[in-house]
């Protein structure tokens, strides 16, 4: 697999770690009412969709950065990749 | 129709004309007592085993395709029970033994041939933590035997042992460790249970589950309703895709393994090894070839296709071990889908929603489980209560903290 990393073009696979769901990114509110059921869910469930699937990569071998990569799930192919910082500030969180 | 030396000498002699289909194609049944999703090994083993052992009456295994034609089909044949928790070793050494007497009890040819298994080691840190294994394979009822470099030389004399970086210091061998010829399993279970009034369904895909006020009523297929009071999935690979229907998310991931298979060769390998310095485990299959397989891609798939780099790192693994595989072609590669749960041990128990039970999370060691879960499995649907060896595998015990988690890696399906 061949990933378009937005800063650094197509890089192969080999050179990320995978980590699993893009969900990941939604940290739960550890203060919240519920907080040890949802970090259960957050931790342990996964949607494990068959087809489109978001999901983190580290690229360890290059720039450190984390890609959030759209990639489907029943052949492989990569739609779209971004920058888990870009992700992330798009739902509003700081850094 | 009972298979013996003399039926295949008489049908030799009168031109093989005398045999039947080994089990029959019914339609379904507007209703069951029991449904089976997933005519794979553990769910043709748990319609067997639920006929056989716990008197069940009317059950169906339902199969979106042909039997016998997911992970069972497509794994490395591998049996052995050298586990080290308490959750897990009791349960795989029951199978070990179930394994021992299935061609006698289901009166079917599944090649059970226990040549042994060895897990090299490599380093002091390894021999310390294999004769910790052995000892807690031993306290279970299990086999373990130690083994020095001269013992393993006179069975394995073309490993590699005197590699730079990962000499060969030992091994853990169970001897009644081995291969089984995989499909001849599914075929086995599917006969025994069709002789015992169970219905198998192919071709008759489950599309949802019928789940009124938090019981399931029965499952919509393909071919139409099907009432039934217990439906049991087992279906590993596609676990997440079936339970989403039931609108649950589980602790599990899927994932793809790739195994190969070399050209046939003369006798070279006589017993199962594997490689305790990288991902690499072998066997010779009684054609000839060798079977041969490491880690899996690591990545969510069900595709059933990996990529190249994995099958470089197991070559690499191979080359390391065994010279000699150099010059050996490699015939078929494949990749199955595995259920990665999210600490490498399995889940038999109910669902939160009535009459809905599930078998799943097996990762890449569910074949030599096959008789046990299937075992395991039919006493839960039949009594509502797990069997003692399986008590472990519950759903809750992610929440509860429970982990059954062989290597120590944590909740990360694609390390474990």
């Amino acid at each position: 697999m061949i990933i378009n990393h937005p800063l650094l073009g197509p890089r192969d696979a080999q050179e990320f770690t995978y980590l699993g769901d893009a969900a990941l990114i939604e940290r739960p509110d550890g203060q919240a009412e519920d907080a040890a059921r949802q970090f259960y869910e957050y931790l342990y469930l996964r949607d494990n969709p068959a087809g489109k699937h978001r999901e983190l990569w580290f690229h360890e071998q290059g720039d450190r950065s984390w890609l959030v990569v759209t990639r489907d799930t029943l052949t492989h192919e990569i739609t779209k990749v971004e920058l888990a910082r870009d992700v992330a500030r798009a739902r509003g969180r700081g850094k | 129709m009972r298979y013996s030396g003399f039926k295949v000498i008489k049908e030799a002699l009168t031109g093989h004309r005398g045999w039947k289909p080994a089990w029959r194609d019914p339609a379904p049944q507007s209703e069951y007592d029991v449904i089976i999703i997933g005519g794979g090994g553990h769910g043709l083993a748990t319609a067997y085993y639920l006929a056989k052992e716990f008197g069940g009456k009317r059950i169906a295994v339902l199969e979106k395709g042909w039997i016998g034609g997911g992970n069972v089909g497509r794994n490395t044949t591998i049996i052995r029970s050298n586990y080290l928790l308490d959750g897990n070793e009791p349960f795989y050494e029951f199978s070990l033994k179930l394994w021992e007497g299935l061609e006698q009890d289901f009166n079917y040819n599944a090649m059970v041939s226990q040549r042994g298994i060895l897990n090299l080691i490599h380093t002091d840190a390894q021999r310390d933590a294999f004769t910790r294994r052995g000892n807690a394979m031993i306290l279970n009822g299990a086999d373990a035997e130690l083994l020095s470099v001269e013992q393993i030389r006179k069975r394995y004399p073309f490993l590699n042992f005197n590699d730079a970086r990962f000499p060969i210091k030992g091994g853990l061998a169970q001897h009644r460790g081995g291969t089984v010829r995989h499909d001849a399993v599914a075929w086995g279970y599917a006969r025994g249970a069709d002789q015992r009034g169970v219905d198998i369904i192919q071709n008759c895909e489950v599309t949802g589950f019928r789940i009124e006020s938090g019981v399931c009523k029965g499952v919509e297929t393909s071919r139409g309703f099907i009432a039934a009071k217990k439906v049991g999935c087992a279906v590993a690979g596609s676990s997440g895709r079936l339970m989403a229907k039931a609108g649950m998310r589980l602790p599990i991931e899927s994932h793809v393994l790739q195994a190969f298979v070399s050209e046939g060769l003369k006798p070279v390998l006589p017993g199962v090894i594997t490689f305790g310095a990288g991902h690499f485990y072998c066997s010779q299959s009684d054609k000839g070839g060798l079977v041969f397989g490491g880690d899996i891609d690591g990545y969510n798939s069900y595709a059933q296709r990996g990529n190249l780099p994995v099958v470089e790192d197991v070559a690499e693994g191979g080359m390391a071990l065994f010279p000699g595989l150099g010059r050996v072609r490699l015939l078929r590669m494949w990749g199955g889908i595995m259920d990665m749960s999210m600490d490498g041990s399995p889940i038999i128990d109910r669902t939160h929603i009535g009459g809905l039970y599930f078998n799943g999370g097996w990762c890449y060691g569910g074949f030599k489980a096959t008789p046990a879960s299937g075992w395991c499995f039919a006493h839960l649907l039949a009594r509502d209560a797990p069997h003692p060896v399986a008590t472990a595998y519950r759903f809750d015990r992610f929440e509860r903290g429970r982990m059954i988690d062989e290597k120590g890696v944590g909740a990360q399906p694609n390390l474990h």
